[in-house]
């Protein structure tokens, strides 16, 4: 008997990582049409609402879809990283249990959790891919809107998505399962609606209190990147403002998404 | 060196913030029903050593801490004190190295259902670093042992319970660990499952593979362990081989007695009835030890009516594990 004596060599954390993030690029492309469905659903019917029936009836001016277009990318993008991750966790820690077996894995615990993050933003990025055409071919062709700022472009959604893919990290594993719909009703919609999505920031300047006071919400950052980035010629916030923010603001998720994570999966 | 070590093994959970009935899963919150602020104490202290290609029992009751002993060793529960050792890696500080040891078959069955049958397998594999084309042809070979190779590629919602409680053996399997862990695996199955479940470990045993299991049917300890450890309340109570078990329990078949009102004044009468070895008494519960089997109930019944009480249930148990253990914890199993 000597099954104790020699240790098993050690797995690659990397080579685990990658084996977890497989099995949910498996599990969401077996249920891409439902996870689009859900998580595009929303800004799709806001595209055919106020980017082009209100601009029909001469409610808004064509200006307005500039301003709009990126807002509903924010939210494509946010929306279904927080519901990618939350929606399973809720479900794993809840009652099916299912995340025990990626729980044994030979990886640290946080690895695990960071693989979650991960595979939320692939599918945030995913959701905003797919909404961009369509919202281009139901507003028509919309001015200013450039890919000239690459860069910008991708430093934000990048670090958007982690933000909001780590706030479904948090959210998932910190709110009791009874709770999930309460969690769409007084955190996801105020989030939304605040969230300077479907107006430009500078817009509030109308309304001085609302315009501080949206500073609080993450979507914000998100929106007004996005703006800066793909239609900079609709007033925005600095990007250099935008970058920082989301820089914290992620840094301040993840780091409760991981603890979180971690009180629920080590007891 | 054993397979696992553990020493002075305590796990003190927080006391539950507001009334909450979740943990009731393993029974922990009833110790704490006079003192509900109190912390719960699951573990208080358990020293264990496990050998090398043993097949190791963890009997008690609900509450007993079994869950709590397997959740620690396999890295998923942190223990308050104490240290447990896994093929020399520390379950607390190598929980990765530990993890690459071992293989857990839960309670329940917790497949992953967004995924077929054979990817179950094939995937756990590949959390554990095994490429497809090594883990394919075990996957396969592994459902064809456990009888459910016609359900491979099915959706695990397919499966019957018990088929799922196989594709956790195989999933447990599939990555050749040291260390196997059961908990309460036949729960909820029905007789010819567990049966052939069994037949299962005990060929798991012949390879040489290191088990432990905990279980609270006493039978199922007995068949398939080679060494028992009795745990109630968090403490280790008994440890031994089954054999050696029965022989420690009380002599004699036990009769078990509920009256309607305190025992107590029978103790001394039923003590000099013929073949009666030991009287306990609980509450209103009478136990008597007999070497004569049921044969003492009559004469038990006729002193108990003399002394005024009646006798609302009679319960026989022949020498065994359940004997003993009623013995030791003034309780029985479930």
């Amino acid at each position: 008997m000597t099954a104790t004596a020699a240790l098993p060599h050690p797995v690659r954390a990397s080579s685990v990582f990658f084996a977890l993030l497989r099995r949910d690029v498996r599990v969401a492309r077996k249920e891409i049409v439902f996870f689009l469905v859900r998580t595009t659903m929303q800004p799709l019917l806001f595209v055919i609402v106020f980017g082009y029936l209100l601009p029909k009836m001469n409610f808004v001016g064509r200006g307005y879809q500039t301003a709009l277009l990126p807002g509903i990318l924010a939210v494509s993008l946010s929306l279904s990283a927080i519901q990618s991750v939350a929606l399973p966790m809720v479900q794993d820690f809840g009652w099916t249990k299912e995340i025990e077996d990626r729980l044994l894995a030979p990886v640290s615990t946080q690895l695990i959790a960071a693989e979650k993050i991960v595979a939320g933003m692939l599918q945030g990025v995913i959701a905003a891919a797919f909404v961009l055409p369509i919202a281009r071919l139901v507003m028509g062709p919309i001015s200013g809107f450039t890919f000239s700022h690459v860069g910008e472009l991708v430093a934000i959604v990048l670090l958007g998505s982690m933000a909001f893919s780590s706030l479904g990290m948090w959210l998932g594993t910190a709110i009791a399962p009874q709770q999930i719909g309460l969690m769409f009703s007084v955190i996801i919609a105020p989030m939304l609606f605040f969230g300077c999505a479907y107006y430009p920031w500078r817009g509030l300047d109308a309304v001085p209190v609302m315009k501080y006071l949206v500073l609080v919400n993450p979507m914000v950052y998100i929106a007004e990147g996005m703006r800066g980035a793909l239609t900079p010629d609709v007033p925005h916030m600095p990007l250099a403002v935008v970058g920082v923010a989301l820089v914290l603001i992620a840094s301040i998720f993840w780091s409760l998404g991981m603890r979180s994570f971690y009180k629920r999966a080590i007891g | 060196m054993p397979a696992i070590e553990t020493r002075a093994l305590r796990k003190v959970y927080p006391a539950p913030a507001a009334p909450k009935r979740k943990r009731g899963a393993n029974g922990a919150g009833a110790a704490t029903a006079a003192a509900p602020r109190s912390e719960i104490v699951a573990l208080k202290g358990l020293d264990l050593e496990v050998l090398d290609g043993e097949f190791f029992g963890l009997l008690g009751p609900n509450g007993a801490g079994k869950t709590t002993t397997i959740g620690i060793l396999t890295t998923r529960v942190k223990p308050t004190s104490g240290s447990a050792v896994i093929g020399g890696a520390d379950v607390a500080s190598q929980s990765v190295q530990v993890r690459q040891r071992i293989g857990v078959v839960p309670q329940r069955p917790n497949p992953d259902r967004s995924l077929n049958v054979i990817e179950n397998l094939t995937f756990h594999a590949a959390y554990f670093g095994i490429p497809l084309s090594a883990s394919q042809p075990r996957a396969n070979q592994l459902l064809e042992q456990l009888g459910i190779s016609d359900k491979a590629y099915a959706k695990v919602d397919e499966m019957s319970g018990g088929q799922q409680q196989r594709l956790m053996i195989a999933r447990a399997l599939i990555h050749e660990p040291q260390v196997i862990f059961l908990d309460e695996p036949t729960v909820g199955l029905d007789p010819q499952t567990r049966l052939s479940l069994w037949e299962i470990l005990r060929h798991l045993h012949a390879e040489g593979r290191t088990i432990v299991m905990t279980t609270h049917y006493m039978e199922e300890a007995d068949k398939l362990c080679d060494r028992i450890a009795i745990v109630d309340r968090g403490e280790l109570l008994e440890l031994d081989t089954p054999a050696a078990l029965k022989e420690r329990a009380p002599g004699g078949t036990l009769v078990e007695m509920s009256l309607s009102g305190d025992a107590r004044p029978l103790v001394e009468p039923v003590r000099s009835i013929e073949g009666v070895l030991r009287v306990e008494t609980q509450g209103s519960l009478l136990r008597v030890f007999s070497d004569r089997g049921g044969r003492v109930i009559s004469p038990v019944i006729q002193t108990a009516e003399e002394n005024g009480l009646s006798v609302a249930n009679i319960s026989l148990t022949e020498p065994s594990l359940e004997t003993l253990f009623v013995s030791r914890t003034g309780r029985k199993l479930d």
